[in-house]
């Protein structure tokens, strides 16, 4: 015996597709009632001061919680980076734009550090998968999105790099979880 | 010896007075010349229709901006309005990629070829009419205000305007390059059918003005009040294969975007790629003073007799600018409907053009060709075209199928089988 469907035949809705009006064949009547929505959006002008964002000299408030932005690497409370090499990151990155070089730590609560840590901004997708992938919440995508450089190779943000964009950013985003230590 | 010099000077500034009235008198020969000032009226309508064309662009780039609640480029100059040089500037100093297995020499003649073509379509529009300068005498014949006034006008726009096409098919066919071959294929069937319905409208006005010349046509709806009045659908259907000649929106299969990235012009970059648009713009100019002239009474104002009648310089151009000002108001709608109705599909397409359009406007020729025949009033044909059109929606509906085709959806009997 099959077991019986959880579902009815009269549970099937079919939607018919409507038909089409004698209007709506000759299309001339629902062409100019197109234009007349066309038109009505050309001349409404106050509708358009409000929704555009003259971006250089105005910016778009964002919701700085979830915003995909350029990368940061965090620091713990001694202000030593929070990574631990676990190459987590790299693993999960969809771009392969993460190059991690880890070796063994200073440090007695864990056992690795990163001495290079480099992400390729230009091919990075801002996806936030490192993000999700980070067991100690290390790296973190932050609002930040002026991304300018003169070169490639500038737009290969190293360590230092990413370790300075979060002493620019932690005020504004503060590091989500606390430093998760012993390892 | 001062006696002889001052004799001299008197001598030198009599002589250059003479010599100014010499050339002064030149000139007035050279403009009261009809060839002459052709080619004079040619190297304006020329100047003026490429500055007419970068700003339609900047038009068009507003246009749509507005209907999408957007300001549109507003940064070079106020509001925006020295953005076609900074755009012109930009098509000349982009590199210019032939890329390695394109067939050079058409890669190269196409854009020259299509952009040649979309300009000489104006040498037949009669801008203004005609006009005497002040100083001609009252028995000379009057200028014209018309590059080239040839007997086969309306012939010679409609064939340079579908030489246009050959410039999109050797576009797309020396790029090598799959997405410009469909994009000009579909553009070679797309302007083979519509040729149909305006060659057919194009009859009709014939039939019923008696002439090929545009500025005949113009001087008949003179006459007779404006020519759309008699033909609304044929004005109306030649505006629909204009749009589409033109591979305007909805017809824009040769370049949509979303299945062919460019269509026909994917390959080319920098100048020629400027060339392709100049041509298209130009040819919505060209197409729309056509129609115009056509059915909209050219540089007729209706209520304005004193416009038609008066042959001075002054009043050739307040018609100039008349017609100018219909051209601009035709380009909006052009761009108002390329931002209001998505494109056909290429179905739709054919089958609008040869169940719709073709047997429309075939009915109004013959009805036209009777009315001529019999003797009976103009207006007959108005009533014949309105009458066509209904009757085109009334069969739509009792056929169960519109014009373009759209399927209908398995009904539940025939779904649950
Ligand atoms: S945001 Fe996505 S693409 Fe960018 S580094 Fe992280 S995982 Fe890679
Ligand atoms: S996942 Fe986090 S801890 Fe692991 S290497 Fe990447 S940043 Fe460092």
């Amino acid at each position: 015996m099959t077991a019986k469907p959880d579902w009815k035949q009269t549970d099937i809705i079919h939607v018919d597709q409507p038909e089409l009006s004698m209007t709506e064949r000759m299309y001339l009547p629902q062409i100019f009632g197109g234009m007349k929505t066309t038109l009505r959006h050309m001349f409404k002008k106050k509708l358009r001061d409000e929704t555009v964002v003259q971006y250089p000299e105005q910016k778009r408030q964002l919701r700085k919680e979830i915003y995909r932005g350029v990368h940061r690497l965090n620091r713990d409370d001694q202000g030593r980076v929070a990574c631990v090499a676990c190459f987590m990151c790299e693993t999960a990155c969809p771009a392969h734009c993460i190059h991690i070089e880890g070796a063994e730590s200073p440090w007695p609560d864990r056992e690795k550090y990163p001495i290079k840590f480099d992400i390729d901004e230009l091919r990075c997708i801002y996806c936030g998968m490192c993000e999700e992938a980070c067991p100690v919440d290390a790296i973190e995508l932050t609002p930040e999105y002026h991304l300018v450089g003169g070169s490639r190779e500038e737009m290969i943000f190293d360590k230092e790099k990413l370790l300075n964009i979060f002493d620019r950013t932690k005020d504004e985003k503060p590091r989500k979880n606390p430093n998760i230590t012993g390892y | 010896m001062g006696g002889i010099q001052v004799g001299n000077l008197c001598h030198n500034v009599g002589s250059a007075a003479r010599t100014m009235m010499d050339t002064m008198d030149a000139i007035r020969n050279i403009l009261a010349d009809q060839f002459w000032f052709s080619i004079v009226l040619g190297l304006v309508v020329f100047g003026g229709i490429q500055g007419a064309v970068a700003y339609a662009i900047l038009l068009e780039r507003k246009i749509s901006a507005w209907t999408q609640d957007r300001y549109g480029p507003n940064r070079v100059g106020p509001y925006g309005i020295l953005q076609p040089i900074a755009d012109g500037l930009k098509f000349f100093l982009k590199e210019d990629i032939i890329p390695a297995n394109v067939d050079k020499a058409l890669f190269i003649f196409a854009p020259w070829m299509i952009f040649v073509v979309a300009l000489v379509g104006f040498a037949v529009i009669p801008w203004g009419g005609s006009f005497k300068w002040g100083w001609m005498e009252a028995t000379a014949k009057p200028m014209v205000v018309q590059v080239a006034s040839v007997d086969i006008g309306l012939l010679y726009i409609v064939a340079v305007s579908s030489l246009s096409v050959y410039g999109v098919v050797l576009g797309g066919w020396a790029s090598n390059n799959k997405y410009s071959f469909y994009g000009a294929i579909r553009a070679a069937a797309q302007m083979l059918s519509y040729e149909v319905p305006m060659g057919m409208c194009l009859m009709a006005a014939i039939l019923m003005t008696g002439s090929l010349r545009l500025e005949e046509m113009v001087d008949w709806q003179a006459r007779h009040g404006w020519a759309v009045m008699y033909h609304p659908i044929a004005a109306l259907v030649l505006f629909i294969t204009a749009l589409a000649e033109a591979n305007r929106m909805p017809f824009d299969l040769a370049e949509s975007e979303q299945e062919l990235i460019g269509g026909y012009h994917t390959e080319y970059s920098a100048l020629k790629l400027a060339l392709f648009f100049l041509a298209e713009y130009s040819h919505m100019i060209t197409s729309s003073a056509m129609m115009i002239c056509i059915f909209f009474g050219g540089y007729l104002v209706p209520g304005w007799e004193w416009l038609n009648t008066t042959p001075t310089f002054g009043a050739a151009l307040v018609r100039v600018a008349v017609f100018a000002f219909k051209i601009f108001l035709f380009i909006c709608l052009y761009m108002l409907i390329r931002w209001t109705i998505p494109r056909f599909r290429f179905d739709q397409l054919m089958r609008l053009a040869w169940k719709g359009l073709v047997p429309m406007t075939m009915t109004l020729v013959a009805a036209q060709g009777l009315v001529l025949y019999m003797g009976w009033s103009q207006w007959t044909t108005t009533a014949v075209n309105i009458g066509v059109f209904l009757f085109g929606g009334f069969v739509s509906v009792a056929g169960g199928k519109a014009v373009t085709g759209r399927q209908l959806s398995l009904r539940r009997a025939e779904a649950m089988g």
